[in-house]
């Protein structure tokens, strides 16, 4: 069983008995990685805040069931992915993407793009363009790939916290990470590739 | 069709664990082994450690100054706001 440090418990028991400096501590610990998380995952600034209110409203009601066998930031991305996927259930019941790479009866991805734009100046990367190509890429993730890849490629959630938020197995987030990743492998390549092109003059 | 030969294909579902440095030294060697010989499959381990690398290097939002304020009143916090150590045993 999982000891969860000192520092939580006591605030835990802090914002049980109603110390609203305890509530704000916990507010001032973690919102910010609940933001990110809503807002990859509804890609609006303002849906995002919603959710993050929401989390925590409903967070300080249910304190009292919360148990402590994860840790509290594990308890509030749960909350907080759940009350995003309620929003996204309500506006898009189908998302289907295209330009998928090839996808195998087992549901493997397939590479399919060889150029090796690694060898690009580092500066290349760093340009607005690029920035906007990477996040409009990670928001391209489907629904299913999102939300791991946003937990432990960005938020740096462990596989087993990543489970214990979206309430899989460690294997489905290990596969659907790779998935992700290829998957975004293949579509950054093709921008890259027409970048480098573009910079030889072919 | 780059990844269609069967050794590829084999090693791929691997790649992750490779490039998270948590593959198995057998593995480790077999992937390398082909990457030797398989320049696809080289490209491939090679763009996908540097996209991974580049998602992880993007600037991390913060929720905004503006936000943080709503998000304090509407819990009734705002008190704690002016960035004042609290009080210790504060109701």
């Amino acid at each position: 069983m999982t000891t969860h440090n000192t520092d939580e418990q006591l605030l835990l028991e802090r914002i049980r008995s109603g110390d609203k400096s305890a509530c704000a501590l916990c507010i001032d610990l973690h919102a910010d990685t609940l933001y990110r998380l809503a807002y990859r995952l509804l890609g609006d600034e303002a849906e995002a805040e919603d959710v993050v209110q929401e989390t925590f409203i409903k967070a300080f009601m249910a304190i009292d069931t919360f148990e402590g066998r994860s840790k509290l930031g594990t308890w509030l991305y749960r909350i907080a992915y759940n009350q995003a996927l309620m929003r996204l259930r309500r506006k898009e019941p189908a998302k289907v993407s295209v330009d998928e790479p090839i996808v195998t009866a087992e549901g493997e991805q397939i590479p399919r793009q060889f150029f090796d734009w690694c060898c690009l100046p580092e500066e290349d990367f760093e340009t607005a363009e690029a920035r906007e190509t990477l996040e409009a890429a990670i928001q391209a993730l489907s629904e299913t790939l999102k939300p791991v890849f946003v937990l432990r490629e960005l938020e740096g959630l462990s596989t087993a916290e990543t489970a214990a938020v979206l309430q899989v197995s460690q294997e489905v987030v290990k596969t659907r990470l790779h998935r992700a990743r290829l998957w975004l492998r293949e579509r950054l390549a093709g921008y890259f590739t027409e970048y480098a092109r573009t910079q030889t003059g072919d | 069709m780059g990844l269609d030969i069967p050794d590829c294909r084999h090693l791929l579902g691997s790649l992750s664990e490779y490039i998270d440095e948590e593959a198995s030294a057998e593995v480790c060697a077999e992937i390398e082994r082909h990457m030797a010989e398989c320049e696809n499959c080289r490209v491939v381990v090679d763009t996908l450690r540097k996209s991974v690398l580049l998602v992880r290097q993007l600037p991390r939002r913060t929720l905004p100054p503006e936000a943080r304020q709503r998000l304090y009143k509407s819990l009734d916090l705002g008190d704690f706001l002016t960035g004042k150590p609290p009080r210790p045993g504060t109701p």
